[in-house]
């Protein structure tokens, strides 16, 4: 099941330029949360903040409290058992490459320890059939690498690993933006079918897609959340002039 | 409605005249492809010519006696290097186990950990180390071993080749770690999994192939070395197996045969020096098949 994640006076730093400015926000449990805003507003570096990867570039920090859950982010959990529950998919497709594809999805179990073989078959299975990939590779799990799939397949692949781990949570940063449209379709498809268990936090550009997929939508600017609300209200009738503007297509 | 279609192509594009290609430029081609292609043929040949001349001077005197019998005493014909041979590979063994696990680990360091002040420390340690001349690092492992041990050693040998060894395994696995993008790495941090196992079991094993390279290379380029051996591993003219005495080596041997005055000796140094590449280049050969065997295909 998903969990609920409450963001308070967040803000991120790259050396001595500040990314993030007091951001605040709570993401309801079992939605998907849209974010969206022009280039280098800060929609990444905030998901990034969620799972502790933004401490994983040089002179990067947080300030802040984050929960996921139960879990305080930046207080006594370590990243790498965070991380376990909550899982990201990248923008451009990561799948590694020297892996077959049923290693690719199995990698995040075996890699911390587990091993019982009968199971990991069948959570391979499940993971790959919740990310619509399972029909199109069951016939190559072992013989192909993951780089050998198409690139809606290789970003499929990576949703499928990043639920093999069995999150809570699951980030998506710009999952389609190097997708043809009708992969995009199948993902958006699949963001439906996820929000049953997991918690969805996605950052996109593509407007119509926050409003398709998502309840929630927050909209950053310059590094601050300038409004967060219901989907639906932030398209047809938001209250920050910049969010409508960005929304109208004025700017951005 | 072909004609609103060329009117609108007219707005955007800007009409251009694009000059067909020149006589100039194919000549221009044709010469550059040329030069590059003898390029390769003059870096070709004389590894191509070293190695038929090899096999011109050294295959009569390879038989049986040569790969399977200990050297003659002087005046007495026939005899072989098999024990040089064997020492050979002991020593070899013992430098790439000493070696290159030191090597890979070291260029982990530099990769990973070592984008500041302590890695560029090493870097600087490691290119002077790779410029130190071969009888310096003889010298240091008979120091460090050889008079511990207090006599000549296989042991010693390879200690001397494996200090060859590591600068270049550490450098190239450094730069083959630092082709591998991030997003890979970031794929398995995402995964929960920790930083040092992301290294070994991602990273490096990413890298897999460039690091090989980089360990082959480093181990044909020590595999010839004589100087580092001349008082560690010392040579020896009878069979021994251990890796506490005195052990032959094919370049040790081909070194003592070819500076002697006799004849049958120096056909013999030939010989040597012929199973001494064969031996480097199978090695390699195998060690790529290996390699290559257990890839996936599209990887």
């Amino acid at each position: 099941m998903g969990v609920g994640i409450t963001v308070e006076h967040l803000n991120a730093f790259y050396g001595k330029t500040q990314a993030l400015f007091d951001v605040n926000i709570i993401v309801a449990a079992n939605r998907a949360t849209a974010l969206i805003g022009p280039s280098g507003c800060g929609k990444s570096t905030f998901i990034r903040c969620l799972n502790r990867m933004h401490e994983t570039i040089p002179e990067a920090r947080v300030e802040g409290k984050v929960r996921i859950g139960d879990l305080s982010v930046y207080n006594g959990t370590s990243a790498t058992q965070l991380r376990r529950r909550v899982g990201m998919v990248f923008q451009k497709a990561n799948p590694f490459p020297t892996m077959s594809i049923y290693d690719n999805v199995a990698a995040g179990l075996k890699l911390n320890g587990f091993r019982n073989r009968k199971q990991l078959d069948e959570i391979v299975e499940k993971s790959l059939e919740s990310a619509a990939l399972w029909d199109e590779v069951k016939d190559s799990l072992h013989k192909k690498s993951g780089a050998s799939l198409s690139g809606g397949q290789q970003q499929r692949l990576c949703i499928a690993r990043a639920l093999a781990v069995q999150p809570e949570v699951l980030l998506m940063d710009e999952p389609c933006s190097a997708l043809d449209p009708i992969s995009t379709g199948k993902i958006e498809e699949l963001i439906f079918q996820l929000k049953e268990q997991y918690t969805i936090v996605i950052v996109t550009h593509n407007m119509q897609q926050a409003a398709r997929v998502a309840e929630f939508t927050g909209f950053f600017l310059l590094g601050k959340m300038i409004e967060f609300d219901k989907t639906e209200k932030i398209f047809t009738n938001p209250s920050d002039k910049r969010t409508e503007d960005y929304v109208t297509g004025r700017f951005g | 409605m072909p004609d609103t279609n060329s009117s609108a192509a007219a707005v955007l594009i800007p009409a251009i005249h694009i000059p067909p290609i020149s006589v100039r430029r194919r000549v221009t081609n044709r010469v550059m492809t040329g030069v590059a292609v003898l390029t390769v043929v003059l870096v070709l040949l004389p590894l191509f010519a070293i190695f038929a001349y090899l096999v011109y001077k050294g295959i009569g005197s390879i038989n049986l006696a040569f790969l399977t019998q200990t050297p003659k005493p002087v005046g007495e014909s026939g005899g072989g290097m098999a024990n040089a041979i064997v020492g050979s590979m002991v020593i070899l063994g013992i430098a790439s186990l000493l070696g290159v696990p030191l090597g890979i680990g070291a260029g982990i360091f530099l990769s990973e950990y070592g984008r500041n002040r302590y890695g560029d420390i090493v870097r600087f340690v490691s290119d002077v180390l790779n410029g130190v001349p071969s009888i310096v690092i003889g010298i240091v492992a008979y120091g460090l071993v050889v008079m511990r041990q207090k006599h000549f050693s296989a042991l010693a040998g390879g200690v001397a080749l494996a200090i060859m060894m590591v600068p270049t395994i550490a450098r190239t696995t450094e730069q083959m770690l630092l082709l591998v993008p991030q997003a890979i790495r970031e794929a398995a941090y995402g995964l929960g999994v920790s930083r040092w196992r992301t290294t070994l079991s991602i990273t490096l094993r990413t890298a897999t192939s460039g690091v090989i390279t980089g360990v082959m290379l480093a181990f044909a380029r020590v595999a010839g070395e004589t100087a580092p051996l001349l008082f560690t591993a010392f040579g020896n003219q009878f069979w021994n197996w251990k890796t506490d005495q005195p052990t032959a080596a094919l370049s040790l041997q081909i070194f003592t045969y070819a500076i002697s005055p006799f004849d049958e000796w120096h056909r013999q140094a030939w010989a040597g020096a012929l199973v001494l590449i064969i031996l480097i280049v199978g090695a390699v050969a195998a060690v790529r098949i290996a390699v290559r065997h257990g890839t996936l295909s599209g990887a």
